[in-house]
């Protein structure tokens, strides 16, 4: 049977080894559990569906360098059958604002005139009748837009459309309990409303950031294409020419029109992007914190062990008189063994209770200074029983060889 | 002493490899990860102007009102009657509006592609207000403003890819449709972060490349990068923009003492109210004079990931110490015998002290060397976490490499003292005795 006080009565020769491991434990506790709980977070964040059909689609950046008002909207026209002409294309849509484009345009919305707050911020998008179909969205209510319903516009002369398409996250929040289709809504303040005609499952917003994780879900399509603005034309490929397309679009509209600028390179600001890049580079951020959280865990957690791994063969190497003493007196291997993964055990629960109390601190100062989620409970406890095996198997080797030292070793006088 | 120490700590480096390597991995680990997020903090954190940015002043005028302000606070840009109320007004030595317009040039030559060029609708006094220093010719004056001349600063970047660096002062270039006579060509500067266009945009750009008069953009209905607006919305045409909600323009202005700095606010004050008086705001005046630093730090322009990145590293640092305490502790105490004959033999405490002491320092060296590869390697793939504007920012310099090696062996000196302290108070007797 395993004697706990003679294991405290030695911890308490070797104050400061206990001390030191006992606070390592910790510290590697308070930081493994905030970040794997990031980790999480960020995964998470970047796991959301966009509620459009991502493979085989392309998008493509436009602006116009000489050009303005309604004769935009007559090259946009010359462009979209250029487009649609190319080998490989199933379709294309012209639109400002798409998911996770990289920002956009959000303003309020309410669903009566002159509302002192809106009753929400949404994301919109400016779009064509093909929109919707190029992005493979789900209509779930009511229809799509018409093309006698698209009007030429630029963003200083924004007339209230008609016509809108919402997602259904905004027409649940806008009316409650209630059918959107056919309802008003006021966008930006408008004196006069448009009417809902349509509900789409789900769209998300311009942007991933998380300054716009609560709007992430509200978007509205309005019918207009904007002329002073940078329009994407968004390229459904048939199911594998996505590449081939990608080779040739940039010629193909340089070849009816070169007074426009595509930006060329492959970051956020390229011109041509798969909506894979798009993708990526949205969550950028993410999914870099995540792997490097992930880095610093391991790494962390092989430091702690291996300083544990330290410290007991130093331990084991002071103490091998007493341990022969031990052996010769009648103790097995096994109470030798047993003894030392005690006395870690001891060490190691006193660091992880130590590290609860830092683990929710820490993450109370995030809370503070960074607005985080509050950290909850179960990555605690996963941190808890990750450390406390860890130092158990960190003990194994050298109490195993502390188990095989002889008897003998007791007569001898060092 | 110091050198046989060193010589004496080099060779003790090479007794436990096993227990030496795990204190210099963990060092190296430790004061690697710390550099590396420093490096990026240090780059976002920085005072982009520090010889005058207690002197440089952005105010800002509440024209949204209480139910329509970002919680209290006014918008982080000016909408155009306050703007040019502000420049007519002229209460500072020097003072400018400016937005950020994307603009497109064709290079000369028929077959030529337009390239895509950012720039500043700015005033004159944007130049040596912000000390912009210049290449070839120079800024604008107040003239030029107000008679909304088509003139046209460029960055030395610019000028490198349209004129292939020559002076390019007196000539012409076209940008959206319109032509602009060069005045002046800037050297390169490029202040990082951007702090004087924070409006909506991160603080970390590319490069700029034009400068033109504000005045003028107007006349040309050069679009702003960003624009908020609150209320209605239904404004027709850009003179309609221009009287809408919308903020848009940022203001700058230059005060050189205290007092003109409490004139200023005054003066700002005095503008609400008087919009108050007139019925303008139906609220009390809600303005603000925030000087650069100031407002880096109220528009959070360290971005998060480069906080919470330094502080998990601080964290990982202190863990990676913690380690090296107890290892050196094992170190040290391993060799108790040895210290008993040295104190036996007459060397005092002291001399234990500091000969453990410089041990330490030893393994501090090997660790910052480890330290110092890993930072470079680290460096290059800071691009994973930040944007590429503020990934470039992060690179080894001299004064890294040293705070490297500095940091590595000073931590580990540190870390020694308690283990050394312990080697300096093994009693010789019971060393001696048990031989």
């Amino acid at each position: 049977m395993l004697q706990i006080k003679p294991v405290l009565a030695a911890l308490k020769r070797h104050k400061a080894g206990t001390v030191l491991i006992g606070l390592q434990i910790a510290l590697t506790l308070a930081i493994v559990c905030n970040a794997l709980f990031l980790i999480q977070q960020k995964v998470t964040h970047l796991s959301r569906t966009t509620g459009i059909v991502e493979s085989d689609l392309l998008t493509v950046g436009s602006e116009w360098t000489n050009a303005s008002g309604a004769e935009v909207g007559s090259l946009v026209r010359t462009d979209l059958q250029t487009l649609r002409q190319l080998p490989g294309v199933a379709d294309v849509g012209v639109s400002y604002g798409y998911p996770l484009r990289g920002g956009g345009w959000n303003d309020g919305v309410s669903t009566k005139p002159d509302a002192k707050q809106s009753a929400a911020l949404a994301w919109r998008f400016f779009v064509d009748d093909h929109v919707l179909s190029v992005l493979g969205a789900k209509l779930i209510a009511g229809r799509n837009f018409r093309p006698d319903e698209i009007h030429v516009v630029d963003s200083h002369n924004l007339v209230t459309p008609a016509q809108l398409i919402i997602t259904k996250a905004l027409a649940d929040k806008v009316y409650p309990n209630q059918s959107a289709l056919g309802k008003p809504l006021y966008i930006a303040a408008a004196t006069s409303p448009s009417t809902i005609i349509g509900i789409i499952d789900h769209l998300q917003g311009g942007s991933a950031s998380s300054w716009s994780d609560a709007i992430s879900d509200y978007v509205v399509l309005e019918p207009k294409l904007l002329t002073d603005k940078s329009n994407a034309y968004l390229v459904r490929a048939q199911p594998g020419q996505l590449s081939a397309i990608t080779k040739v679009v940039r010629t193909a509209l340089f070849k009816t029109n070169r007074m426009r600028i595509i930006p060329d390179g492959e970051g956020e600001g390229a011109g041509v992007r798969s909506f894979a890049q798009v993708r990526e580079q949205a969550y950028k951020s993410d999914r870099g914190m995540a792997i490097i959280m992930s880095v610093i865990c391991a790494v962390l957690l092989i430091i702690t062990a291996a300083g544990i791994v330290g410290l007991t063969s130093f331990w084991v190497s002071q103490r091998r008189k007493q341990i022969g003493v031990r052996r010769a007196l009648g103790a097995t291997r096994g109470d030798i063994l047993s003894y030392f993964l005690a006395e870690n055990f001891l060490i190691s629960l006193g660091g992880v209770l130590a590290g609860i109390v830092l683990a929710f601190g820490m993450s109370l100062w995030l809370v503070m200074h960074f607005e985080t989620q509050r950290l909850s409970l179960p990555y605690v406890l996963v941190g808890v029983l990750l450390l406390l095996l860890l130092g158990q198997a960190a003990t194994l080797a050298p109490a195993l060889r502390a188990s095989c030292i002889s008897p003998v070793e007791a007569t001898r006088s060092t | 002493m110091f050198a046989y120490y060193f010589e004496l700590g080099l060779r003790s480096l090479r007794r436990n490899p096993a227990l030496t390597a795990l204190m210099v991995m963990a060092i190296g680990f430790g004061v690697a990860a710390s550099m590396i997020t420093y490096s990026v903090f240090r780059a976002v954190s920085g005072n982009p102007i520090p010889e005058k940015s207690a002197q440089l002043f952005t105010p800002q005028i509440d024209s949204w009102g209480p139910q329509q302000n970002l919680k209290g606070e006014p918008a982080d840009a000016l909408n155009y009657i306050d703007a040019m109320a502000l420049m007519r007004a002229h209460r500072a030595r020097r003072q400018t509006l400016l937005y950020g317009v994307g603009m497109s040039v064709l290079p000369s030559g028929n077959d030529s592609l337009p390239v895509a060029a950012n720039g500043y609708a700015v005033y004159g006094d944007f130049f040596p207000m912000f000390e912009v220093p210049f290449l070839y010719g120079g800024g604008w004056n107040m003239a030029d403003d107000d008679r909304r001349a088509a003139v046209v600063v460029l960055s030395e970047e610019f000028n490198q890819k349209l004129f292939d660096g020559a002076n390019s002062v007196g000539r012409e270039i076209t940008l959206d449709g319109h032509d602009y006579r060069i005045a002046g060509v800037t050297r390169h500067w490029d202040p990082q972060p951007r702090f004087f266009s924070l409006f909506n945009t991160s603080g970390f750009k590319d490069a700029t490349d034009f400068y033109l008069p504000f005045t003028r953009a107007l006349d040309v209905q050069a679009n702003p990068g960003s624009n908020s607006c609150r209320g209605h919305m239904d404004f027709s045409g850009w003179d309609g923009w221009l009287r809408s909600s919308c903020v848009w323009a940022t203001p700058w202005v230059e005060l050189d003492s205290a007092v003109e700095v409490a004139r200023y606010g005054k003066f700002l004050e005095d503008y609400a109210t008087d919009q108050q008086r007139a019925g303008r705001f139906a609220w009390a005046p809600n303005v603000r004079l925030r000087n650069v630093m100031q407002w880096l730090d109220y528009q959070h322009v360290v971005p998060p990931e480069s906080r919470i990145s330094l502080l998990v590293s601080l964290g990982f640092f202190a863990i990676c110490l913690v380690n090296t305490i107890g290892l050196l502790l094992a170190k040290f105490l391993r060799r108790a015998g040895e210290i008993g004959i040295r104190r036996a033999l007459g060397a005092s405490r002291r001399e234990i002290y500091t000969q453990y002491l410089i041990e330490a320092a030893t393994v501090g060296l090997a660790g910052g060397v480890l330290g110092l590869l890993l930072t470079t390697v680290g460096i290059s793939g800071v691009g994973l976490l930040f944007q590429p504007q503020i990934a470039r920012l992060a690179h080894l310099d001299f004064s890294l490499v040293a705070l490297t090696l500095a940091v590595a062996i000073l931590a580990t000196v540190v870390a020694a003292f308690y283990p050394a302290w312990r080697a300096a108070r093994v009693q010789p007797a019971w060393q001696l005795k048990s031989n």
